[in-house]
């Protein structure tokens, strides 16, 4: 009788007044320990992608981020052979940090700076502090390399000692350089990369107007990428409307011509380009044959902005058309006709009805093609000219010619930011959920 | 029948309709409606009738044939300019407005001051009881809210003609009756002329002045619900509209008002001639389960009286439903009221029924 109640009734309330299962248990646990096996199970399926990403995304993302801080290449030395880490400089950091900023240095100063010098050449290190202290006053890596050779034989007075050998050691910018270089990490490299620079007090300040480079080139990038954006948009939307509205035989056609571009390896394309708008391209062929231009006045369409913009427009349009189109597709022709039985023109129609059920396909192409295009290297490289140049262009040559990887992560880091504000900003003004990407 | 008004308000003049040039949909449509009619389309899916209501309200051109509204040719008038409201089978309510800027879009687009807007959407949404929900979006309604809603959309902006595509084919029976009854109500109240489309036939007969009975792309009738129900002008409407039963035969003898036709098996029946005129036709009589009698006091004097077995016997509550093997067919149904001392007939015993010569319509065959 009991057994064939507790069969029936497999949960019962204990004294507390909790469910619990049949033997005891409570009900929660019970349900907690089934269900977590099969999360268990679920999790192992993800692994794989998990460690995909955290290896080839987070992990170089955390890298660049932290070579955009780093300032070891002053004070620290990377044995190739065996691998060992040796300090540099140890005795001028003690100075340095014994020292407000601003104090003139002294004759300790300079033996501390004398006895690094010469241990930096002993294990051949000279060369990456003078790359170093050179990213903040130009023209000094041959100082260093110079002074670090007659640092040897060096007496007291060092400071005579290497005044002598130098006159330059007087300069203090070079001691604000190399104190900010000593500090475990810097943001000195964000600094350069807005066009910054500190002077011989450590304050901060603009460098000179023809260094300038880089908020130049983030305004360009930044403005080349919203009107590329705007351009795939006014080229994508109606195409985008023309597929989700066409019959399907017809829309899948006209789909595997909007796909078409990414079927084609982009350097064909770029040079396709190149082809067809140089100034003895086609297009310019087309105009001079048909008398709109003279011979003489060809258009330079390729090898600046122009080119980058047309370009990137191109290679660009279906990040804009698909997303638009998967959110056209499922609109019911009746709102657009209910609008205009309702008294709506169509235009009217078309604005206050049609328009708005668009808007999560708009942002989230509108937001895929600014951030390709704010970080688009290839297209602009090839096609760019010097005018059409955009930052990531600038971090490339950091990385590969430069050197400078810190300044290229400091660069990078920042494109980041800029794209997570904006980012953040879509959000505030349309909202994340507002966004349908396919 | 009904004779049109002198001047129709909304005239059909032999329109014809093809998608793809192959096929017509519709197929020599003339329909003539006076001002403030409620007329209702009722049809089998894909006979045309949602294709009719999109050519009146502009979104599809009529291949052949002239539209009129008014007295004017409507091809020349945008959808914008017509006036027409439209309820949408699927409501079509604009998902990113609240319900009141749903309604209040016919009026802006119109250019109407925004405090009349506001009062005139109050009163549309008062009017059908949806005023509490003014400032909730569509998805947040109930499908027989959205349709409200939807209704008072056509209306506010105060059309002279509505049309109203299978509105409430999406809601339970209960509120389909009461927004039957709500939408009959506002039709007699603003005065306003109403093309509705279904395929419910209860409710095309309960709510319309008329009904046309759509199929194949044609009107096959158009006729108050009472005379369509009673006298059915072939036997699609007859089959269409209501329970019926069909006998097959010949026609024997024909007179002005009165056939006499020999069914298959051999018995001799009476009817009246509808849509046959010569003797040696084939024809289908049909008779509604109501006007089938048993009793032979109620049998009219002179008519013909045809054997019947008692297959079934099923209580109604309202009404006793017997089913019998007339003439060779199973499914004859005759219907009784349930009333003090009405017979409950058993099943497998035999008897005489018959019928008003009348209430036997003698059709074409199908
Ligand atoms: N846009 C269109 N293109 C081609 N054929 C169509 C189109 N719209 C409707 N048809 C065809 O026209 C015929 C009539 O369609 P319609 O929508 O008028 O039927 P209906 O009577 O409203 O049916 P239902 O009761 O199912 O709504 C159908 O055979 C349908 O396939
Ligand atoms: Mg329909």
């Amino acid at each position: 009788m009991t057994d064939a109640v507790a069969a029936a009734a497999p949960t019962t309330r204990a004294t507390d007044g909790r469910l619990t299962t049949a033997d005891g248990k409570p009900l929660k646990a019970a349900l907690a320990r089934a269900q977590a096996r099969n999360k268990r199970r679920a999790f192992f399926l993800v692994v794989p992608l998990l460690l995909f990403v955290v290896v080839t995304f987070l992990v170089p993302i955390g890298q660049m981020l932290s070579m955009s801080v780093n300032n070891s290449a002053f004070y620290s030395w990377k044995d190739r052979d065996t691998g060992d880490t040796i300090p540099l400089m140890v005795d001028l950091r003690g100075w340095f940090n014994e020292n407000e900023p601003g104090t003139e240095p002294d004759e300790a100063a300079y033996a501390a700076l004398a006895a690094g010098l010469a241990h930096a050449r002993d294990i051949k290190a000279i060369g990456q502090i003078g790359t170093r202290i050179n990213y903040e006053v130009s023209g000094t890596r041959s100082l260093f390399t110079g002074t670090s050779r007659k640092a040897e034989r060096m007496e007291p007075p060092y400071k005579e000692a290497i005044l002598d050998a130098d006159e330059e050691w007087a300069d203090p910018e070079i001691w604000a350089a190399m104190r900010s270089a000593s500090k475990a990490f810097t943001l000195d490299f964000y600094l350069a990369a807005l066009d910054r620079t500190r002077d011989a007090d450590g304050n901060i300040v603009k460098v000179d107007e023809e260094r300038a480079v880089y908020i130049l080139l983030f305004q360009r990038t930044f403005v080349l990428s919203a009107l590329i954006t705007l351009m795939t948009l006014i080229l994508g939307f109606p195409i985008a409307h023309l597929l989700a509205t066409l019959p399907l035989r017809h829309s899948n056609l006209l789909m595997i011509l909007v796909l078409l571009p990414f079927w084609t390896s982009l350097l064909v394309r770029t040079t396709s380009w190149i082809v067809l708008l140089q100034s003895q391209g086609v297009v310019n062929d087309l105009w001079v044959a048909s008398g709109l231009i003279d011979d003489g006045n060809r258009l330079q369409m390729i090898y600046n902005r122009t080119g980058t913009i047309i370009a990137m427009t191109h290679i660009l349009l279906p990040f804009m058309v698909l997303p638009l189109y998967s959110v056209m597709r499922p609109i019911d022709p009746s709102y657009v006709r209910a609008a205009r039985s309702l008294g709506a023109t169509s235009w009217t129609a078309f604005r206050r009805v049609y328009l708005p059920q668009t808007v999560p396909g708009i942002g989230a192409g509108g937001l895929l093609v600014f951030i390709l295009a704010v970080g688009y290297y290839i297209t602009p490289a090839l096609v760019g000219g010097s005018s059409g140049q955009l930052i990531s262009n600038l971090i490339a040559f950091h990385m590969q010619k430069s050197l400078n990887w810190s300044l290229a992560a400091a660069l990078a880091s920042l494109l980041l930011g800029a794209v997570l504000l904006l980012y953040w900003l879509y959000d505030r003004l349309v909202g994340i959920d507002n966004l349908k990407l396919g | 029948m009904n004779a049109p008004a002198a001047k129709p308000f909304v005239e059909f003049d032999r329109v014809q309709k093809s998608y793809d040039g192959e096929t017509l949909v519709v197929k020599d449509l003339n329909l003539q409606m006076p001002k403030g009619e409620f007329l209702t389309m009722l049809g089998p899916s894909g006979s045309g009738k949602t294709t009719c209501l999109m050519m009146l309200a502009g979104f599809e051109t009529a291949t052949h044939g002239e539209i009129k509204l008014d007295g004017k040719p409507i091809n020349n008038i945008p959808p914008h300019k017509r006036g027409i409201g439209m309820v949408f089978q699927n409501y079509a309510l604009f998902p990113h407005m609240t319900v009141a800027e749903n309604l209040a879009f016919p009026l802006d687009v119109r250019g109407e001051p925004k405090s009349d807007r506001e009062a005139r959407v109050r009163m549309a949404l008062d009017m059908v009881q949806m005023g509490a929900f003014g400032a909730r979006r569509p998805a947040q309604l109930s499908g027989g809210q959205r349709q409200r809603v939807a209704l008072a959309r056509a209306l506010v902006f105060e059309p002279e003609l509505v049309l109203m595509d299978e509105p409430l084919g999406a809601l339970d029976k209960q509120l389909r009756e009461h927004m039957q009854f709500e939408i009959k109500h506002l039709h007699e109240r603003l005065g306003i002329t109403v093309v509705y489309v279904t395929h419910d036939q209860t409710e095309a007969l309960t709510m319309s002045d008329r009904v046309a009975v759509f199929n194949d792309g044609r009107i096959q009738q158009l006729a108050p619900p009472d005379e369509l129900y009673e006298r059915p002008q072939n036997s699609f409407v007859a089959g269409f509209i209501g329970e019926n039963n069909r006998l097959e035969g010949t026609v024997e003898a024909i007179e002005a008002d009165k056939a006499v036709v020999r069914l298959k098996s051999g018995e001799i029946i009476d009817a009246t001639p509808v849509n046959v005129t010569q003797v040696g036709q084939d024809t289908l009589v049909s008779i509604r389960p109501e006007r089938v009698e048993f009793k032979p006091e109620y049998f009219d004097p002179g008519a013909h009286t045809i054997e019947a077995e008692v297959l079934e016997f099923i209580y109604m509550g309202d009404s006793f439903r017997t089913r019998m093997r007339v003439a060779g067919h199973d499914d004859f149904v005759m219907k009784c009221r349930n009333m003090l001392g009405q017979q409950r007939l058993e099943p497998g015993r035999k008897l005489q029924i018959s019928w008003h010569p009348q209430d036997a319509r003698a059709l074409d065959p199908m």
